[in-house]
């Protein structure tokens, strides 16, 4: 299993495109993957579920993977999350 | 007549025809369940069948609207593959033998119920998605074709829903829709953010009016008041026809007015400049006729982050934005951090008086570490376009000559590297010290050019902190002492010959214009989206006063 916490950096948190950007890239991936707050625990490849976690600017996140790839899938979400979702 | 109140969240009048958006009925009775495989191919077809369908609008609104719009219907997609949503309905199949309309129902409705009590007001917008989605799977179920009819649509049409959803709006024709009117919605919902980039009128949150009107039925809807009137009788539409047009009349000449230059009577110039964070906001200042940037708050460069931006970055960053404004000035001001801004990686102390401490200029000349850099960047910037520098925060000469020091410590250095730099920049100074206005006239031979910041020189000089309710009566910037203040910086700035800008606040004050004119102001630099209003009333103002 790897794990990362992460700190969401984007203005607008994990809204509909951040959210919808994060399930794409987790669906790249064959291994599990869970995104968890401090509240609770749901499966990256649901965005009705990542929306749930309310996530917002300055929230910490932990990305959970489990699955013969999932160092690349816990990088390529860090990277993303990290690059703010491409927002200015 | 009936009138109806809900809240205007994009301004603009409509007089036109109804067109009633009928909510889905639910189809589930009409299907009694096969087996549960079968539901399962059936429920499968169907939302294959929406994918193609939800796919080909975001294709189409990819074309007549912005990226961003485009995304939030193509995020529908992910609802069509969700495993909490449509994965759920195929989980309700199999384990209750049920039919695939009941089970989409029931999952949509749960959903749904669920989103509408998040308090996120945009994560609760999310609900109209899910039920948008929920009802285009009922409908491929049942075999009907989805849509609203666009093309038979008289023009000056206005749109009533319970709540629109994005797939309906991505194929509105913009020259036949005149306005939207939902029952449900925010300000930050779907509707208010598409009239908005629209340019129409919309009311949301209009209760009750479903029911009371009928697709043909003449109604005017208030973008303003929030008020839509259905069948209206005559004085209300020579009325609304009146302020319509009035409306329509002063934005034209608003728009018009930001492309012509503002002169005093005397034949003095005065520019309207804008106050930017971001490129997008200098985006948006430029499309609204922007005359250059009074003020770059570089302190968004180091926000929302754990190191320092490299020189690198803010050289770009720079760089871009002189490129943008194509030699009209780019007034860069050097990192105004501490009091209410504070930066975690910074590691600076906690102090009991933040407006009064380590802040601003102080903490850049404390660690030249931190300055340095950004002078640096700024400096080779400088070879891209027309770049000025200012100082925030300055209350002595004292400062002021050290900073200057520091500036040219770095331009011998770039000299070193061999890197290009306007040798010539111009070098200013906020005023927004008491100190600095009343000795306005000492530093005004230092500097290139004076800013008067008014937010903070009204909170210094009367002593009232802005953020604070219980005092922000005293908060007042045309208080007599702040404009004496303001005066005295004019004029000194006047003796010296050197230009005065203004940016704060009392800028875009339409109130303030002619005081502010009267004064001799040179520059008045506003937020992006106030250049307009700005510019119009200086328009009037100057050609009536001085």
């Amino acid at each position: 299993m790897t794990t990362q916490t992460v700190k969401i950096l984007n203005k607008v948190g994990l809204h509909a495109r951040p959210a919808s950007m994060l399930v794409n890239t987790a669906g790249k991936f064959g291994c599990d993957i869970k995104i968890k707050s401090s509240e609770k625990s749901v499966t990256a490849k649901s965005m009705i579920n990542l929306l749930s976690l309310r996530a917002k600017m300055g929230d910490t996140i932990t990305i959970e993977a489990d699955g013969s790839d999932e160092k690349e899938a816990v990088k390529a979400l860090t990277d993303l999350i990290n690059s703010k979702f491409g927002e200015d | 007549m009936e009138t109806f109140n809900g809240t205007g969240v994009s301004k603009g009048y409509a007089i036109g025809t109804a067109y009633v958006i009928e909510p889905c009925e639910k189809k589930s009775a009409a299907h009694t369940a096969g087996n549960s495989c079968e539901e399962a191919e059936r429920l499968k077809g169907a939302v294959e069948l929406s994918k193609r369908q939800v796919k080909d609008i975001a294709q189409k609104a990819s074309r007549s609207l912005d990226g961003k719009n485009a995304g939030i219907i193509e995020s529908q997609i992910n609802f069509l593959d969700d495993p909490a949503f449509v994965g759920q309905a195929f989980t309700l199949i199999k384990g209750k033998n049920i039919s695939a309309e009941t089970a989409v129902s029931h999952v949509a409705d749960s959903l749904y119920a669920a989103f509408s009590h998040i308090d996120d007001d945009y994560i609760k917008e999310r609900a109209a998605d899910i039920k948008d989605i929920g009802d285009r799977i009922l409908k491929n179920l049942a075999g009907e074709k989805s849509g609203i009819d666009f093309e038979n649509m008289p023009e000056n049409t206005v749109l009533f829903a319970h709540d629109l959803k994005p797939s309906d709006t991505a194929q509105i024709d913009k020259s036949k829709v005149s306005a939207f009117v939902t029952e449900a919605g925010g300000r930050t919902s779907h509707t208010a953010i598409l009239a908005k980039a629209f340019g129409i009128a919309a009311v949301v949150g209009c209760k009750g009016m479903l029911g009371n009107v009928k697709t043909g039925d003449k109604v005017i809807t208030d973008g303003v008041s929030g008020t839509v009137l259905i069948n209206p009788d005559e004085k209300e539409l020579s009325k609304y026809t009146r302020i319509s047009e009035k409306f329509k009349t002063e934005n034209a000449k608003n728009t018009a007015a930001a492309k012509r230059a503002v002169y005093t009577k005397a034949g003095k110039r005065i520019t309207v400049a804008a106050n930017i964070g971001t490129i997008n906001d200098l985006k948006t200042a430029i499309s609204n006729g922007a005359e250059g940037v009074g003020l770059f708050r570089t302190e968004f460069l180091y926000m929302d982050r754990s190191d320092m931006p490299s020189e690198e970055e803010q050289f770009e960053v720079y760089k871009k934005a002189a490129q943008m404004l194509d030699g009209r000035p780019l007034t860069i001001r050097t990192l105004d951090i501490g009091g209410d801004k504070s930066l975690p990686y910074l590691n600076l102390p906690k102090e009991s008086n933040p407006f009064l401490g380590l802040r601003a200029i102080r903490l850049c000349l404390k660690d030249t570490g931190i300055f340095k850099p950004q002078l640096r960047a700024i400096l080779r910037a400088s070879a891209f376009g027309n770049i000025q520098i200012m100082f925030p925060m300055i209350s002595s000469l004292g400062e002021l000559s050290e900073a200057k020091g520091v500036l040219e410590s770095c331009k011998a250095e770039l000299r070193r590297r061999g890197e290009a730099f306007d040798s010539c920049i111009k070098t200013g100074m906020m005023v927004e010290i008491p100190s600095a206005a009343i000795m306005a006239d000492s530093f005004a031979g230092h500097v290139d050019f004076f800013s008067i910041g008014t937010n903070d020189l009204t909170q210094y000089t009367l002593a009232a902190d802005r953020l604070n309710e219980n005092v922000s009566e005293l908060y007042n910037p045309m208080n007599p002492a702040v404009l004496k203040l303001i005066q005295m910086t004019i004029n000194a700035a006047h003796a010296a010959s050197i230009p005065c800008c203004m940016c704060g606040e009392l800028a875009s004050d339409e109130k303030a214009a002619a005081v502010l004119l009267g004064y001799g102001l040179d520059e008045f630099s506003v937020s992006p989206g106030a250049i307009t209003e700005t510019k119009s009333n200086l328009l009037k103002k100057a050609s009536a006063g001085q």
